[in-house]
């Protein structure tokens, strides 16, 4: 396959084009409560990959016939800022962003108590503000903290990392160039840091073996994350700062 | 679907049973055809039990891709059209069908099973557009699958179209499109912890997550989409590939 500006190697001396080892993320920022309006909001950061997830809800669901009388409803809607990317996106939905808005809400589906509010709806927003690889990833981080922050109850977060092959290295975190010239990009998420997999999806070849060793580094993967995301709400709510008046 | 019979199904399962008495690595009567559409360059029709889907395969020619400009252009598209099931609405595709049609297109297009190379008339100018159109005529579960198999088996099946002084002759041919693989998708359904293959509709409507893994000549992974609103663990992510290999041979020998 050839593709314009593919750049001959892709790991020279043991390091990846960004420098980093193979087992290594990019800089991870995670943030909650970032904006005022939403009931919940957070934002993840992979390197220069930026997802901004917002929450509003339960609120009575609109339109009516789509209420279930048992439970609540989440609607996810993914989608891109069309100046996240170096070729400009076409504002709108996209046949890859319903599917990505598709499997995000299946994976967050996982862990909310939906029994809790009958007839409402919970909306989870994605905003990929720049995009550098591994969205999708970070859009679930952000959005498993703005639903936290909500106040909606769930059984934990959901934590998501990429993983993948990059002239034949398996690597973690799939970044930028990567993602575009590397030839395995797998997403994945787990729920907390169980052996649990709610989100899977992989484009390119690799053999069984490879895919063994691929899962065993992705749960350390959203292992890693998870922690970065529980720090995140720590430091959101942590004690002490608060002005008490006595 | 009721709530009874999704009960029941479950119920079964967990006794090691299926509504339909197969074994959980069975899939049900396979019956594939090809060249049934005469207009289209290339086209199959799969029977999956009552599942029944039609794809065909138009070519047309096309500016390149900018970041491909040396290779042909693969598009896949999904209908589920309303004569398949009541609850498919006439109207710009769903969710569903988007997904499917991606699948579908992921697991051909990361095969590199299409030589798009050849596929090339003149760089950066002109090239081959192969639409892969799936048609859902009867829907009884399992899709991606019947889908996908019907895709590949099109695929092989199509020829290029004679292509003189800038039109394309339709009718008349020029060769076959070059492929140099058969990847197969394979859907593994996870029900009350089980896993089997080949679920049909009743039975979707019990499932808690299915994972769909394609495979190709080599026994290698090329594609890979989980869904539904459930989880899989490690251990059932392995025993999900090694099924998909083994069933994925069994199926690749129905349309090679």
């Amino acid at each position: 396959m050839s593709k314009v500006g593919q750049p001959e190697k892709m790991i020279i001396n043991g390091k990846r084009i960004d420098n980093r080892s193979f087992e290594e993320f990019r800089p991870i920022t995670a943030e909650v409560g970032v904006l005022k309006r939403a009931e919940g909001s957070a934002i993840f950061k992979f390197g220069d990959t930026y997802a901004l997830a917002a929450v509003y809800g339960p609120r009575t669901m609109h339109p009516k016939h789509m209420q279930d009388p048992q439970k609540a409803i989440l609607r996810c809607r993914y989608s891109m800022a069309p100046f996240s990317t170096n070729e400009r996106i076409r504002p709108g939905v996209s046949r890859r962003s319903v599917e990505i808005s598709k499997v995000l809400n299946e994976a967050l589906s996982n862990v909310v108590f939906f029994e809790d509010y009958p007839k409402t709806g919970i909306d989870v927003f994605v905003e990929i503000l720049q995009a550098d690889a591994s969205t999708r990833c970070a859009g679930l981080n952000a959005a498993s903290l703005a639903l936290t922050e909500a106040g909606i109850p769930i059984r934990d977060l959901i934590s998501s990392c990429s993983v993948g092959k990059v002239d034949n290295q398996i690597v973690l975190d799939i970044g930028g160039d990567e993602d575009q010239f590397g030839d395995v990009d797998i997403s994945t998420a787990t729920i907390g840091n169980e052996d649990k997999f709610v989100l899977l999806q992989m484009d390119g070849i690799i053999t069984k073996e490879e895919f063994h060793i691929l899962i065993n580094l992705a749960r350390k993967g959203c292992a890693e994350v998870y922690e970065k995301q529980k720090n995140a709400l720590k430091e959101k709510y942590k004690t002490g700062e608060i002005d008490v008046e006595s | 679907m009721l709530k009874a019979s999704e009960n029941y199904v479950r119920k079964l399962i967990e006794e090691g049973m299926r509504i339909d008495e197969r074994g959980f690595d069975q899939f049900r009567k396979i019956k594939i055809e090809t060249d049934v559409i005469k207009k289209a360059e290339g086209s199959a029709r799969v029977l999956l039990g009552n599942t029944h889907v039609l794809v065909g395969v138009k070519m047309s020619v096309n500016v390149p891709f900018p970041d491909t400009p040396d290779e042909g252009v693969l598009i896949v598209n999904a209908e589920l059209v309303p004569v398949a099931s009541p609850t498919f609405d006439p109207g710009p595709p769903d969710e569903e069908s988007i997904e499917l049609a991606r699948i579908v297109d992921r697991g051909i297009r990361e095969s590199n099973c299409i030589d798009l190379e050849k596929l090339c008339i003149e760089e950066g100018k002109k090239a081959w557009n192969i639409n892969i159109d799936i048609h859902v005529l009867d829907h009884d579960g399992n899709l991606i699958d019947a889908s996908a198999l019907g895709a590949m088996a099109a695929l092989l099946n199509a020829k290029i179209p004679r292509y003189e002084d800038e039109k394309v002759v339709y009718g008349e041919y020029e060769g076959k499109i070059p492929i140099k693989d058969t990847p197969i998708a394979v859907t593994v359904t996870k029900i009350s912890n089980k896993l089997l293959i080949d679920a049909n509709l009743e039975e979707e409507s019990a499932l808690d997550a299915r994972i769909t893994i394609a495979t190709n000549e080599n026994g290698d992974l090329c594609a890979i989409q989980k869904g539904g609103t459930g989880f899989f663990t490690s251990e059932e992510l392995k025993k999900a590939a090694d099924l998909s290999i083994e069933k994925g041979k069994e199926l690749r020998a129905l349309i090679k």
